[in-house]
């Protein structure tokens, strides 16, 4: 526990010393024009504008992922519940300025699921009325890509998708984030 | 008290960048610096792997105790016992291959006799030993003196080498190193048309990391 309060300390620390600000309404709106453009190029095929949201958020994430340890100065994470901590609370924190919960762990540490309670990217948007996004977009997919890609460039293959979305009427917006395998070639973690 | 030269190498060994900040060095021809880059991405992982292993006093200690030692003479005897696939054992049991044989050994006499236990011993593995100051990641090489120059060596945790060569006498290189890595994270990562993996060529981070090094010669 003293070592989460240790993390979110760190967020906040960063956030408040290291982070340029930038308008919400930018964010939001260049967001939702790139999902709307998406929706628009790929004729409402929601899942191509899902994979490719994804595909964007991936490459974002790589290049990412050293600006988080430049500015953060953070060191490698012991295990996947230090990684988890360390998404929500410094991750999320300095880059939206949101911590989602980390909440519903498998019995083997290698699952966990990230509550949002609010989400800035998906402010004031209301999903299609065509009968279709709302089971089928996940708005917010780009995130998913970034913890993909930014956790791979420090050894983790995970998968993360989205399992509920306010968007969508759920009560929550949840992702799901499965930690596939330690990439071993480059810096193994310590083996024990 | 200047820095002399800074050289990136990604994380395959790859130079990706390469610049000198006092006028008048000697340089080498890009070759070289390819090779020197190379050379020196390999002399880092082996100085990585040999990083000292203490014996774990309390693991030999126990299974010691127990007859349990790791020591070939009895381990040959014990693997025979628990695993039926890694020795060859010509035991009368021919008939049933690879199933996992019930162990003749009685379970239930110790606790410490589990078979599992001598075949993993046997690999290089777990809990035999630890790392002086365990609570610090393996790194390797980090600085190099001469009389000189310093090198200085860091390397991110997504496998990017920053080296600086610097006057011996310069102080606070970490805080310098930061400064670059900042830089680099700025000015090479941030730039959308930047291909990563790939040799730098960003006149913003030319400018920025020129400007920053300079002021501190």
């Amino acid at each position: 526990m003293s070592s989460s309060t240790k993390v979110s300390r760190i967020g906040e620390e960063l956030w408040k010393t290291k982070i340029d600000k930038v308008n919400a309404e930018l964010v939001t709106l260049t967001y939702g024009t790139i999902v709307a453009q998406l929706c628009q190029d790929y004729d409402g095929n929601y899942h191509d504008v899902n994979k490719q949201l994804e595909k964007m958020g991936y490459n974002i994430g790589m290049r990412l992922i050293e600006d988080f340890l430049a500015k953060s100065n953070a060191g490698r994470c012991a295990n996947f519940r230090e990684t988890a901590d360390m998404i929500s609370k410094v991750g999320f924190k300095i880059f939206l300025n949101v911590t989602p919960t980390v909440t519903n762990w498998t019995s083997d540490n290698n699952q966990f699921s990230l509550i949002f309670d609010e989400n800035p990217l998906a402010d004031f948007v209301e999903l299609p009325d065509d009968g279709r996004a709302q089971d089928e977009l996940w708005f917010s997919n780009i995130l998913c890509g970034v913890l993909r890609g930014s956790l791979e460039m420090v050894q983790m293959q995970i998968e993360a998708h989205f399992v509920s979305d306010v968007l969508r009427g759920d009560d929550t917006t949840e992702m799901r984030v499965s930690l596939v395998r330690y990439i071993e070639d480059e810096m193994p973690p310590e083996d024990d | 008290m200047p820095v002399y030269s800074l050289i990136i190498i990604n994380k395959a060994g790859g130079l990706v960048y390469q610049r000198e900040f006092q006028p008048g060095l000697r340089k080498l021809s890009t070759n070289d610096y390819l090779v020197l880059a190379g050379t020196f991405h390999g002399v880092h992982a082996i100085t990585r792997s040999i990083t000292p292993k203490i014996p774990n006093q309390n693991a030999v200690s126990v299974t010691s105790s127990t007859t349990q030692t790791p020591t070939p003479t009895t381990t040959a005897a014990a693997a025979a016992a628990a695993s039926p696939s890694s020795t060859s054992v010509l035991s009368p049991s021919s008939t049933s291959i690879p199933t996992p044989t019930p162990t003749p050994t009685p379970l239930s006499t110790t606790s410490t006799t589990t078979p599992a236990l001598p075949p993993s011993t046997s690999t290089p593995s777990n809990a035999t030993y630890t790392y002086p100051i365990p609570n610090l990641p393996l790194s390797g090489l980090e600085t190099l003196e001469s009389d000189k120059f310093t090198l200085t060596c860091f390397q991110t945790l997504t496998g990017t080498k920053f080296l600086l060569f610097t006057d011996p006498q310069m102080a606070n290189i970490e805080g310098i190193m930061k400064t670059v890595y900042e830089l680099y994270a700025d000015y090479v990562m941030k730039n959308p048309f930047y291909q990563l993996e790939m040799p730098v060529r960003c006149e913003a981070f030319e400018r920025g990391v020129g400007g920053f090094l300079r002021a501190r010669g």
